[in-house]
């Protein structure tokens, strides 16, 4: 029954096919027409054709480089004068129709130009927005959707309606019926209004609500009940679903900025737990993990001079390209370890290992040591931020459901979590986790027992230290990286420790995740709070200012947090239980 | 308590007093009197006017590390508390001499404000400023310490939090609608009680105001050090859990100490401003802290003058270093305080002890040690 059907259809479309005419063909007819407002609907009927001849044609005929041409003997030809000018200034011509050279070279000067009218500028222009909307790039085709939507263009409504009718793509589907109803909400006829409303509920369209707000005033004013009651309903569903995507938007950004925070403290945790030593230069290796991930980056491009101290060193380039260039990152993360882990012994073996049972004066001789080498990096690779180029495949992002993942993102959360099960895996699966283990629970017995507590010392400031290397090759991925760039981080990783607690691995993720989501919800939600906040006594208009500064107002919010989350676990999440007393 | 041993005080006369009564005589009644005949000139006096401020914000972290163990990285907070709250009355002094000869000051106007804002009303008088110095500091110290003490917060997690109660402090004055100057700070003041700020008399006063506090701070601490309170104070440095267990509520001595402590850094930064002409931000964070924390290293923690002698001579290495080698500042910095806490925990006044030490060490020959 079906099959005389397609085949009509399948004769239907060859037909169609054979007989559309050439946007060559029907740019010559416009050319030669006589009137102006012939031409101009001969060109109309381009709109919406995609075909990729049209633009360089048009705005060859805009710039004054289309001519007609009165061969002797023949009707005129519609010519395009390009190449470089001979003796003679004449340029080699082609006929646009056919696309092929005419024989004979033609002088510009002596040719008439076809004329062109500030109309026929416009329509032209017109057309040329709307080849964007078959465009074969998905982004421009999107955008030029939008753009219509938004600036709510109703003349090109018909244009919209015939892309509707071809388009395939599920994206741009949508992104047309979105635009299709925010541009009917001008139309004067009440039921497409509606339809465009129900259209815009249905969608849940973040992007009408200003539209939606403007249909409310003018039938308010115009007293149409019904649209209004549409029209409110639309609002709603929309407000509803920006609700519900900002806050996944903001749990997403929770995550990954969680993920930051494990990836930073983990290695202090580490060090912390084992030798009750705050490394204050933990910022530091830092830095180092992301000088090296620059180093890596700059030998497989075109090598990197260096001037420390006056004296030059130059390292050579490879000059790879393509996916080579690419895959610097994937050498950068273990030298970035190694590096750091190189520089975590010296540290332990020049400083810190005279300092095990001053806690205290530790921290105070790291942080010399931070100064230190924030100094030797600034004299080292300059003052100024270096740039780290991401590999393409970080700088793109999804959209699910409206809400935004930037790929950088969702690459921080997995690498987070590998290197938490990584972790996790060192110390309780291999027998150097196990030596950590037995010198962080009791390290007097430990050393009773045959452990070489110095050198289980320096092995676990190592492992501290690389982490640290590899939180700074990640970080030189999503951010600047320059002399202090483990300072910005330092403060929050404390932070996290101290919350955590040094008794185990989940106390780190557990803790950085909250904090990172903490920080994230106040920022995203105190705005609205703002004003709640000011009917606090005493302090309440205080509190109001503050609450308007998002970003500020989450990192002093945390930190009032934790310190009445430490009133109820001085140590922490995850203790390290001992029956010590000192 | 069941116990009353009394704690013998040293006898008079002993170094201590020696040593105060030279720095008296010295810090009073010398450099003014120099100054003011143009022996020394006006900037090496007020330069030392910093010194003296920063003597005191030393003198804090001392209290608290050198005297009672607990390391506070939030000492720089309290000092530049006591100076914006200073600096307040000073921003109200300048009345409509500012760039934009509004009575309003100049960053206010810039951010659009017509009229002052309420809390700053108060501070024209100089009286209620400096209530403030006392009353702000001291405040947020209090809250902060109980807060940190009765959940017995110690060593280095004290140390983090302080730091992190800094960074938020920084955090809020770094912003424009805290209405504090934001990024600039307070600066450009004209006059203090009506003297002006720029004449020699009027620093020459404040020097000799600084100097005077400082010794009374030194004398003061020096007494409290001598009374059971000091100690109560030196045995939570010792055995916290040990004084406890003795029956001393040792959170609320410590909780006494870090009000007290707060106090003298924020009479310090109140003392700082008029002299050096600015406070802002800058002079808040978590390294300021760290940097104090230096000075008492290098000068030696747990004495009286080790911190003023290390607030001292680190600032005038600092002075001159940033001067002649600027890149090499901080490297200097670093390696000093790595050097100090590696090598010298005593600091360099027990330099000359360990020197002797050595040198009778090295001359075995000569008279035998004098065990005195």
């Amino acid at each position: 029954m079906r099959k005389p059907f397609f085949i009509i259809l399948a004769l239907l479309g060859g037909f169609v096919a054979a007989f559309a005419e050439a946007p060559q063909a029907i740019i010559a007819r416009a050319a030669v027409a006589k009137s102006e407002k012939t031409q101009g609907e001969i060109l109309t009927e381009l709109m919406g054709n995609a075909d990729d001849s049209i633009l360089p044609l048009l705005d060859a005929w805009r710039k004054d480089r289309l001519f007609l041409y009165d061969a002797p003997g023949m009707p005129p030809v519609v010519v395009l004068l390009q190449g470089a000018k001979d003796a003679k200034g004449a340029q080699q011509a082609s006929d646009i129709l056919t696309g092929k050279s005419l024989a004979v070279r033609l002088v510009a000067d002596d040719l008439n130009a076809v004329p062109h009218s500030a109309n026929l500028r416009r329509i032209m222009k017109a057309v040329l927005d709307l080849t964007d909307l078959s465009s074969a790039n998905p982004a421009k085709k999107l955008g030029a959707i939008a753009a219509i939507g938004q600036g709510q263009q109703i003349e090109k409504l018909p244009a919209l309606e015939k892309r509707l009718a071809v388009e395939t793509d599920p994206q741009a589907l949508k992104a047309l019926r979105e635009a299709l109803a925010l541009v009917r909400l001008r139309s004067s006829d009440a039921t497409i209004k509606l339809s465009a409303l129900k259209e815009l509920e249905a969608q849940q369209s973040l992007a009408s609500t200003d539209f939606i707000k403007t249909v409310i005033k003018d039938a308010t004013a115009a007293k149409d009940d019904k649209l209004v009651a549409a029209a409110r309903s639309a609002l709603q569903a929309v407000e509803r679903h920006r609700t519900v995507v900002d806050f996944g938007g903001t749990l997403f950004r929770s995550l990954s900025l969680g993920s930051i925070l494990i990836i930073v403290a983990l290695g202090l945790a580490i060090t912390f737990g084992l030798m009750g030593v705050i490394n204050m230069a933990h910022g530091e290796m830092i830095a180092i993990g992301a000088y090296t991930t620059y180093v890596v980056q700059n030998v497989f491009a075109n090598g990197l001079a260096l001037s420390p101290f006056g004296f030059s060193l130059s390292l050579p380039g490879l000059h790879t390209t393509g996916w080579w260039r690419e895959s610097y990152f994937l050498f950068a993360l273990p030298l970035s370890f190694l590096v750091a882990a190189a520089a975590g012994i010296l540290l332990e073996r020049s400083v810190i290992r005279f300092l095990y049972r001053r806690p205290l004066e530790s921290l105070l001789a790291t942080w010399g040591v931070s100064l230190l080498l924030q100094q030797l990096l600034r004299l080292t690779f300059g003052a100024n931020n270096v740039q780290v180029g991401s590999p393409a495949y970080l700088s793109g992002n999804w959209v699910v459901a409206d809400i935004l993942l930037g790929w950088n993102r969702v690459f921080v959360i997995g690498f987070a979590t590998l290197i938490v099960i990584g972790v996790w895996l060192v110390l309780t699966r291999t027998s150097v986790g196990l030596l950590i283990r037995s010198v962080t629970q009791n390290r007097s017995m430990a050393a009773c027992m045959g452990v070489r507590t110095e050198r289980v010392n320096m092995l676990t400031f190592a492992l501290g230290s690389g982490l640290a290397g590899l939180a700074g090759a990640f970080l030189s991925q999503i951010g600047n990286v320059g002399p202090s760039l483990g300072q910005s981080y330092v403060v929050d990783s404390f932070m996290v420790v101290v919350v955590g607690g040094v008794g185990d691995l989940i106390g780190t993720v557990i803790s950085g995740l909250g904090i990172g989501s903490f920080d994230q919800f106040t920022q995203q939600y105190s705005p609205t709070v703002a004003g709640a906040l000011a009917n606090v006594p005493f302090v309440g208009g205080a509190l109001q200012n503050l609450a308007q500064d998002s970003a500020v107002f989450g990192k002093i919010l945390v930190l009032c947090v934790i310190i009445l989350f430490l009133q109820w676990r001085p140590s922490g999440l995850f203790a390290a239980r001992s029956r010590s007393l000192d | 308590m069941a116990s009353s041993e009394k704690y013998v005080p040293p006898a008079p006369l002993s170094d201590t007093t020696v040593a105060l009564l030279v720095f008296t005589v010295g810090a009073v009644l010398i450099m003014p009197t120099l100054d003011s005949f143009g022996v020394i000139d006006h900037f090496t006096l007020n330069l030392w006017g910093k010194y003296l401020c920063y003597a005191l914000l030393a003198l804090s972290v001392n209290l608290l590390w050198g005297g009672t163990g607990l390391l506070s990285l939030g000492q720089a907070l309290f000092f530049a508390l006591g100076g914006y709250m200073h600096g307040m009355y000073l921003m109200r002094m300048i009345g409509d001499q500012g760039q934009y000869h509004k009575p309003l000051p100049d960053f206010l106007v810039f951010l659009g404000w017509t009229e002052l804002p309420g809390f700053w009303k108060p501070f024209e008088h100089f009286s209620f400023a400096m209530l403030m110095v006392f009353l702000l500091p001291g405040v947020i110290a209090g809250i902060f310490g109980w807060l940190a003490f009765r959940s017995r917060i110690k060593g280095v997690y004290f140390s983090i939090l302080t730091q992190a109660l800094t960074y938020a402090g920084a955090l809020i004055f770094f912003r424009n609608n805290t209405l504090m100057g934001g990024n600039n700070g307070f600066t450009d003041f004209k006059s203090e009680l009506g003297f002006a700020l720029r004449e020699p008399s009027t620093q020459r006063g404040l020097f000799i105001a600084t100097a005077v506090v400082l010794i009374g701070v030194v004398v003061f601490l020096r007494w409290l050090e001598g009374t059971k309170f000091g100690l109560v104070q030196r045995a939570i440095r010792d055995g916290e859990n040990r004084t406890l267990f003795s029956g001393y509520a040792t959170p609320t001595f410590k909780l006494f100490l870090f009000v007290l402590a707060a106090l003298i850094a924020a009479i310090g930064g109140a003392l700082y401003v008029p002299q050096v002409g600015i406070i802002n931000p800058s002079d808040m964070t978590p390294e300021k802290s760290l940097e104090a924390i230096v000075w008492v290293a290098v000068g030696g923690r747990g004495t009286l003058f080790g911190p003023i002698l290390g607030a001292v001579f680190v600032n005038m290495l600092k002075s001159y270093a940033t001067r002649a080698i600027p890149d090499l500042w901080l490297i200097l910095l670093g390696g000093l305080f790595l050097l100090v806490v590696l090598f010298l925990p005593g600091g360099l006044i027990s330099l000359p002890a360990k020197l002797r030490a050595l040198w009778q060490r090295f001359r075995p020959n000569s008279n035998p040690v004098n065990a005195a």
